[in-house]
């Protein structure tokens, strides 16, 4: 097995949240992911994940924790480091209409990363850089003076996609790149980052509350729950054999488009909501909805052990 | 056989938009039977909002425009109603469900007071009794503690709990049709799950009617007894759920189906997309879904498919089934509805 191309560790990201209160958004997570692997960031809306995927790049700044990325130290790096690190690491963002700016053509967009960078030495050498990378994206040369626009949702995203490849990264965290697309399109998506990442090597960490595309596209999966990750395993071991109660209640969830499967499928289904995290449960956070909370689950924190090869849990139930 | 509770008939609604005219729906026929769970599928654009919309006369017009149809409900035309008569039926005997709680609910106002104002209403219930009846609903949809529950606002309840007081609403005057557009949309999975099973057990003690309007083909097979598959205002197959999944006859369907992973998918065999892009709505003459096709034949450029009849339950509008099936029955084409 490989060395780790990303590591994070005990990673934290605290916000204000009035009357000195705090919100743990992310509240000490692991993970590593190896070069040209995909790790898959699922939860519902208030678990962490946006925040976890934006921290790890530092886009916004750890509260604590270490992360590495290709053996450099993330979290220590200062201003401009940061800024020429920033060439290795990139996000795809969910909204491919509100993360392009609407008064630049797609020239600039992609354009705008290579003069940054320093990438492109005369404007012939930048717009051939943006006809290739359009192209790479199945959009042509032609698309360049276009606004945003003038082009449909899945375009759009390519373009987002684009603007993230343009200064050659390792590193990409796609934050639900798929989600704001129609059904018939997202495949067209996918199928793209994948080929993308085969061609390039790309290391991805891939947000998303689709839990069956993220199943498709990711190596391993990490389910986070009110701010930390309860269950780590290879894709096909988390949904083969859950081990965390909310990890099997997720699954159980999903509607799977086959009448028959549904028909047979046991439904496990959560009593009430996601707590407030800004007064998150003692002891395991999720012991409020769990169908098999015990009276330990309230006084302690369970520990994220490793409850099979390769495959980490943080419940009671397993130690 | 049951009776049919709603039924639509060559439904066609259009927008004056700066530049031309739009069709959005362009011909749309189906019936609800009583106690039926149906299902418009279709992505962005495909008509299935407006559908459902002009049914409950929620088209502002202009810019919209009825060109024709009927909307039979209760053996009335809902589209030839004035709409006076109109507010009679909407949240009375039609119950709507919207995919956003947040902007379907007034922030100004505490959730028992909004589940209240059409009980005194339609009802003409008096305050006390309407308290009472809001108190149930709340229960009903799953929400603990009511009583206290219906003097907060909407800002105070979290998006599943909001969703299940639009859900309240729409359900307060027991309506024979509940219309839910998107319902759990705006939901998280587990979330969904709740809901979903709140409205099938809902459907299986009330004997309501849905439909249900998703781009979701999970949460159709969940749901469904039967399924319209919307493409460019039309509906291009309608059959029952089981035909639909296991048998689908259009192309479009097939692709649909198979652009979703299935759970048991290797990374090494890729998603079959849909190629291209939905298509504008100042469609060109012929089937709206070639472009996409990758079965598209010279016929489909020239004239838009009529139904064919696949299987008992099973009807599709393409060029490739009229061919199997003979093009005389088509030609034919004395039944216009699916």
């Amino acid at each position: 097995m490989s060395e780790p191309f990303v590591e994070v560790r005990d990673l934290r990201k605290y916000f204000p949240a009035g009357r000195r209160q705090v919100l743990k958004a992310v509240d000490g997570i692991d993970f590593t992911i190896r070069r040209g692997e995909t790790l898959g960031l699922v939860g519902e809306s208030g678990c962490g994940k946006t925040t976890a995927g934006r921290t790890v790049i530092r886009l916004y700044e750890p509260t604590s924790g270490r992360i590495t990325i290709g053996g450099t130290d993330i979290a220590g790096l200062k201003r401009s480091a940061l800024k020429a690190f920033r060439r290795r690491m990139q996000m795809i963002f969910q909204d491919p209409y509100a993360s392009l700016n609407p008064r630049m053509t797609v020239s600039d967009i992609i354009g705008e990363a290579l003069d940054i960078h320093g990438l492109a030495a005369s404007r012939a050498e930048r717009a051939r850089r943006v006809g290739e990378l359009l192209e790479l994206v199945s959009l042509g040369a032609e698309h360049a003076s276009r606004y945003p626009h003038e082009f449909s949702g899945g375009q759009r995203q390519r373009i987002g996609i684009v603007r993230a490849l343009a200064v050659e990264p390792e590193f990409i965290v796609c934050d639900e790149p798929i989600s704001a697309l129609d059904v018939s399109i997202q495949a067209q998506i996918v199928n793209l980052l994948i080929d993308l990442q085969r061609k390039m090597g790309l290391t991805y960490l891939f947000i998303a509350h689709d839990l069956a595309m993220v199943k498709y596209v990711s190596d391993r999966i990490a389910v986070m729950y009110l701010g930390r990750i309860v269950e780590l395993a290879r894709s096909e071991d988390l949904y083969g054999d859950p081990q965390h109660p909310y990890t099997r209640a997720l699954l159980s969830a999903i509607p799977i488009p086959d009448p028959d499967a549904e028909a047979r499928k046991e439904r496990i289904l959560l009593q009430g909501e996601l707590p407030n995290p800004v007064h998150p449960p003692s002891g395991c956070p999720f012991r409020t909805r769990c169908p098999l909370a015990m009276e330990r689950c309230a006084r302690e924190a369970p520990a994220f052990r490793e409850v099979r090869p390769g495959h980490w849990a943080a419940c009671h139930l397993h130690d | 056989m049951t009776d049919t509770l709603l039924e639509v008939r060559d439904l066609r609604v259009s927008f004056d938009v700066y530049g031309g005219e739009v069709e959005a729906v362009r011909g749309v026929s189906f019936e609800v039977r009583e106690g039926e769970a149906v299902a418009i599928v279709g992505e962005s654009g495909s008509g299935k909002s407006v559908t459902a919309q002009a049914i409950m006369r929620l088209i502002p017009t202009p810019p919209g425009r009825f060109k024709s149809g009927s909307v039979l409900f209760e053996g009335r035309d809902l589209l030839r109603l004035s709409e006076k008569e109109m507010q009679r039926v909407r949240g009375n005997r039609i119950g709507m469900i919207f995919q956003d709680p947040m902007s379907a609910l007034n922030p100004t106002m505490p959730i028992g007071m909004q589940i209240m104002e059409s009980l005194i209403l339609h009802r003409r219930m008096k305050r006390s009794a309407a308290k009472e009846r809001a108190i149930e609903l709340l229960e009903l949809v799953g929400i603990s503690n009511p009583e206290a529950r219906i003097r907060q606002y909407p800002h105070q309840l979290s998006g599943g709990m909001r969703q299940r007081v639009v859900i309240a609403i729409a359900l307060a005057c027991n309506p024979s049709l509940i219309i839910a557009d998107e319902p759990t949309t705006a939901l998280d999975v587990t979330i969904q799950a709740q809901v979903l099973q709140f409205m099938k057990e809902l459907q299986r003690t009330t004997n309501t009617s849905i439909i249900l309007i998703t781009h979701d083909l999970g949460i159709v097979a969940d749901l469904c007894d039967r399924v319209f598959v919307m493409y460019a205002g039309r509906i291009v197959e309608a059959g029952d759920k089981r035909d639909i999944f296991r048998n689908p006859q259009h192309p479009y369907t097939r692709g649909l189906l198979k652009s979703l992973p299935r759970l048991d998918q290797p990374k090494n065999e890729p998603l079959v997309p849909i190629y291209g892009t939905p298509p504008d709505m100042m469609l060109p003459p012929g089937c709206a879904f070639r472009s996409r096709c990758d079965k598209a034949m010279r016929i489909c450029e020239l004239e838009d498919p009529d139904w064919t009849v696949v299987g008992e339950t099973q009807r599709v509008r393409c060029w490739l089934q009229a061919a199997g099936a003979g093009v005389a029955a088509v030609a034919g084409g004395e039944e216009e509805r699916p």
